[in-house]
């Protein structure tokens, strides 16, 4: 499926900033199943300093602010063409070892109630199945709702507070699927809708790994595993680690975000 | 913030004594006596002279050196007293007199270890080989707090992580040099190593005219010529290189200025740096310009609001980022403390092994790793004799000395042990060597540890003759921590 | 050069320059206070006034009381711009820019340091003030001659002498604002006396009394003195001459950076003030806000060399 992605995310701050950073990870590359044919990032009230790949592989670009800046525009455009691979992302690649994806961060940190979750999974299947059965499980427990106005909740937070959005069911999973020992990661990106054009917000889901089959994605909040409608930009061990902008600014300007997205079949 | 220099060194000797001594009197290796009475050859020389020196004079000399440290400010700050914020570390004048063959094994080793260091950091931040031969469990990366996923895959400009490293050495014997611990992260103290060498030839000329000493007034500009090899691909002519310091009120201040002036490096704080144009550039009066390489005498905790702390105000943000692209290089890289931890440092042999091929040419202490069954078991059953350190400490926090502690403090340390073994080594007492020291009754034997000093560049390693003997001022005290009435002394390798 | 070092030498010779004033002042009153105690209460509290420290110093101690006052000025913690605070302020910029100076100007700095630790851990008595105040003196006079002796005539070195020269001219400025009526041509009208008491402690504030008597064959005019002390290039103390130095050493810097900038224009603007000469015109504009003009021009300068040469970002 060849997707159109036209994403701009836009700050305003209601005083002039002397001086900003940004971390950008906005840039899709190719891979199994999914083929990166033009992508671009424009920024307007700042600049690119520096680009380098993570420790994850992720492109990441360093952005500056103009300064004295009150606004500022990141304008991502490109096409990905992206076949349904059921979800297999493939095997680790790079120098990153597994046990990482093991470790808990303080968004993944787990707590009584995603143990107790993780303690329901079922335990005479497959790998593959138990997993599903714990997305499934995260799902029943949290139900989607976009009522939730916190941004950085902890995987137990979301437990208690009992519903969530795609983040959150993220981090639940990842928390709970490393407690049952396997590795497991954040994913943030594209999901085109089916029913429109302009999307609310990017979106994100969850791999785990699972030996013979490497990384699997599963999007627990719409119960499946990512198919040609998904476009991966980033991974980490929790939404800081993968987000799509994450920053730092001096001076105490309030600030303010919209972001308009569009993703859709060519 | 943890001071930087804070390198506690505790030992104790009760144990071994039983094993070496007859009658109840410890009897130690005196570097300047031996076990006898008469100078050693490399003290040959200087106990003549000091022979015909009247104490008195002598005693008076100590205190024009007082004097001059602190005129020139040769001070650490002491945190939460406001009375004495500035404190100097005492110095005696005795020097510790090291002979050129006795040196050249010491350096070759500290070569050798080193270089296994580097390689081994370059591993651990790429494919981790040393893990998939075995050689090295992965809970020894995989629980260390030091270890910086952020590094993973990231190669230094010559592939080098420690550039300036401080390998702490006891001695129990003629021959018998023991590595306590590899500061590969941030060693300080080369600027009393420098300021000692500086007093003496102030003090007593007439002695460097007699006894020829290998000179170290070199490391300053060693150091330079050392930081430039590593300059990034971004660098643009000559490098510029600025020391990073987290002000004025850090222990270690004086160091990082006297580093900066010797090397002529800009002085800087992380204020005064900024991403600028895909570099990290200081402000200037004349603008902004970029750095090739900062030394940088800030934790790595605290080197990025943007990538680690977020409360850190010491740092610069986004300095990782520039890092990365290949914009700036870092010294010591960031994530380096990973090998300073002590259960790394029980598998230095092995590291030295795998990566050198050759066998370790120092001895490491023999370290029970508590994680292990049997070795806890030991450790257990012989805590009054051991030292038990934890793994991941610093400073001597957290440390039993078992011949030093009441049974209280044994069985206290035992839960502790029980609860949690993998967070402990243990390690046998030694018989640490003294040296003499000057008190107002002559010469008195104090016992000392030493700290050389290291310079890595792609096409060389600089090991500074001698380095920076501390003494534990107080009588069969082995503390040699400053904080803790520890003291510094020159340290001299005679030359051939 | 960081802009930070060219700020912390700016300061460290503004702080050492300002302590070494107070200690004038301090002799000025003190010596008012042992010859005419009648007028002493007034001499501390324009003294008080001149170091801008009067409001500090009657929300601790209330009314100025001699033996109060010099301590406050010297050495009392509760007060920031103790002349014992102003050293260590000195001292602590001197540790920040480090590696700007030579080992002996940070060592007289140091020294200076270490020996008014020690001179003023506990109140000064009477008997020995007038030492101490000497030592205060002396020892900033080392530090100057440290600099004069061994820095290199570059931006360092410009950056120092602005500040030594825009604080003194501060000073002197402070002080003709605290008496600028007993100048006024009108004074010598209604026949003062001439051994005008005021006028006294203005010269000796300044330390300009022999100076200015040499100068002026023993003399004492108001309009002279202000003369003096204004527009006299003779005397380092004066603000023409100040203002001259500090102008020269903008001018080096504007030769080494070959740059520029709008601090230039501005130490232009407040120089060409002295140039003229006229004391006349200045009487006639009014002494008053001549020097109202002045401290506001040199603040506005003081900030514009901060932005200028990157103190701060």
């Amino acid at each position: 499926m060849r997707l159109n992605v036209l994403h701009k995310t836009h700050y305003t701050y209601d005083a002039p900033v002397p001086y900003g950073l940004q971390q950008v990870r906005l840039r899709p590359k190719s891979r199994l199943g999914q083929l990166v044919e033009e992508w671009r990032i424009d920024v307007t009230g700042g600049q690119v300093e520096v680009s380098f790949e993570d420790e994850h592989a992720n492109a990441v670009d360093l952005v500056s602010f103009a300064s004295g800046q009150t606004e500022i525009e990141i304008t991502c455009a490109g096409i990905v063409d992206v076949e349904d691979k059921a979800g297999i992302v493939g095997p680790q690649g790079g120098y990153v070892p597994l046990w990482l994806f093991r470790r808990s961060t303080v968004l993944t940190k787990p707590g009584e109630h995603v143990q107790a979750l993780a303690d329901s999974a079922p335990a005479n299947c497959s790998d593959l199945d138990r997993l599903h059965a714990l997305s499934a499980h995260v799902l029943e427990q949290v139900p989607y709702s976009t009522d939730q106005t916190a941004s950085d909740l902890t995987a137990e937070a979301v437990m208690e507070a009992g519903h969530g959005v795609c983040q959150d069911h993220a981090h639940v999973f990842i928390t709970a699927a490393r407690l049952l020992g396997f590795p497991a990661r954040y994913v943030s990106g594209y999901l085109m809708m089916d029913d429109r054009v302009d999307q609310d917000a990017s979106h994100a889901w969850a791999e785990a790994y699972v030996e013979g089959l490497g990384w699997v994605g599963f999007d627990i909040s719409n119960g499946i595993s990512p198919d040609a409608r998904y476009v991966r930009v980033a991974t980490g061990l929790d939404y800081r680690g993968a987000a799509p902008i994450s920053g730092l600014r001096y001076g105490n300007a309030g600030e303010d975000m919209s972001v308009t997205l569009q993703v859709q079949q060519q | 913030m943890k001071p930087a220099n804070c390198v506690v060194f505790v030992a104790t000797l009760r144990g071994i004594c039983r094993l070496k001594v007859m009658s109840g009197r410890p009897t130690y290796f005196d570097e300047m006596f031996g076990h006898g009475t008469a100078a050693r050859a490399p003290y040959a020389d200087y106990s003549k002279w000091f022979a015909d020196e009247d104490t008195a004079r002598l005693l008076s000399k100590s205190e024009e050196a007082e004097a001059l440290f602190r005129l020139i400010g040769v001070t650490f700050n002491v945190y939460g007293d406001p009375d004495a914020t500035e404190r100097l570390i005492p110095f005696d004048l005795v020097p510790r007199i090291i002979a050129a063959r006795e040196w050249a094994k010491v350096a070759k080793g500290i070569e050798q270890r080193v270089r296994a260091l580097n390689a081994f950091l370059h591993d651990i931040y790429h494919r981790q080989e040393i893990v998939r031969a075995g050689r090295l469990p992965a809970e020894m990366i995989a629980r260390n707090d030091a270890f910086l996923p952020e590094m993973i895959g990231v190669s230094p400009p010559g592939d080098i992580y420690t550039h300036i490293v401080g390998t702490d050495l006891v001695r129990t014997g003629d021959d018998e040099f023991f590595v306590l611990e590899d500061n590969a992260r941030t060693p300080s103290g080369v600027s009393y190593m420098l300021e000692n060498r500086e007093t003496m030839l102030h003090m007593f000329p007439e002695l460097f005219s007699k006894i020829k000493v290998q000179s170290v007034g070199q490391y300053p500009r060693s150091l330079r010529k050392s930081l430039s090899a590593c300059a990034p691909d971004a660098c643009n002519g000559r490098p510029t290189i600025a020391v990073l310091t987290p002000g004025i009120h850090n222990s270690a201040y004086y160091e990082h200025a006297f580093l900066a002036d010797q090397m002529s490096a800009e002085l800087v704080e992380g204020h005064d740096l900024r991403v600028v144009d895909g570099r990290v550039a200081m402000r200037t009066t004349r603008g902004y310009k970029p750095i090739d390489v900062l030394y940088r005498r800030v934790d790595d905790e605290y080197l990025d609001p943007m990538n680690f702390n977020p409360d850190s105000v010491l740092g610069v943000p986004g300095i990782m980022d520039v890092y990365r692209a290949g914009g700036i290089t870092i010294a010591n890289a960031p994530g380096t403390g990973i090998a300073d931890d002590k259960a790394i440092y029980s598998y230095m042999p092995d590291i030295v092994e795998f990566y050198t091929g050759e066998k370790a040419i120092l001895q490491n202490v023999p370290t029970h790793r508590c994680s292990e069954p049997q070795a806890l078991k030991y450790v257990l059953d012989n805590l009054a004799d051991l030292v038990v350190k934890e793994v991941h400490g610093s400073g001597g926090y957290g440390m039993l000395v078992g011949p030093a502690a009441s049974k209280k403090e044994i069985e206290d340390f035992r839960a502790k042990l029980e609860a949690a073994p993998g967070n402990y080594i243990a390690q046998p007492t030694l018989a640490l060597s003294t040296v003499p020291i000057l008190t107002d009754a002559g010469l008195a034997p104090r016992h000392v540890d030493l700290r050389p000093f290291v310079l890595v560049s792609p096409d060389r390693i600089d090991i500074t003759p001698g380095g920076l003997t501390r003494v534990a001022l107080t009588e069969g005290s082995l503390v040699v921590n400053s904080s803790q009435g520890g003291g510094t002394k020159d340290t001299w390798v005679l030359e051939e | 050069m960081l802009g930070k070092t060219a700020g912390g030498l700016f300061w460290m010779f503004r702080y050492l320059e300002r302590a070494e004033n107070t200690a004038r002042m301090i002799d000025a009153g003190l010596r008012i206070s042992l010859t005419r105690s009648s007028a002493a209460e007034s001499e501390w509290t324009s003294i008080l006034s001149s170091t801008g420290l009067s409001a500090a110093y009657s929300e601790i101690h209330g009314a100025p009381d001699g033996p109060k006052v010099i301590d406050f000025l010297l050495r009392d913690p509760n007060n920031p711009g103790s002349i014992m605070a102003g050293i260590e302020a000195a001292r602590m910029n001197a540790r920040v820019v480090r590696t700007a100076l030579t080992r002996e100007v940070w060592e007289a700095v140091n020294e200076c340091y270490m020996v008014l630790k020690r001179l003023l851990a506990q109140q000064v008595q009477d008997r020995d003030l007038p030492r101490v105040l000497q030592v205060i003196r002396q020892r900033s006079a080392f530090v100057r001659g440290a600099l004069h002796g061994t820095m290199v005539r570059n931006h360092i070195y410009n950056f120092a002498r602005i500040g030594t020269f825009f604080e003194r001219a501060d000073n002197t400025a402070r002080i003709l604002d605290q008496k600028y009526y007993i100048l006024l041509p009108s004074v010598r009208l209604v026949g003062s006396p001439s051994d005008n008491v005021q006028w006294d402690t203005i010269l000796r504030a300044t330390s300009t009394t022999r100076a200015y008597q040499t100068l002026h064959d023993g003399e004492v005019d108001p309009k002279a003195i202000a003369k003096f002390l204004i527009l006299d290039g003779r005397l380092p103390r004066s603000l023409a001459f100040c203002y001259g130095k500090i102008g020269d050493n903008l001018g080096y810097l504007e030769q080494e950076y070959a740059t520029r900038h709008t601090c230039q224009s501005l130490a232009d603007a407040l120089c060409s003030k002295f140039k003229a000469h006229d004391m006349n015109a200045i009487f006639d504009y009014g002494l008053h806000e001549f020097i109202t003009d002045f401290l506001r021009d040199s603040a506005a300068l003081g900030r514009q060399i901060e932005i200028d040469y990157r103190f701060i970002e």
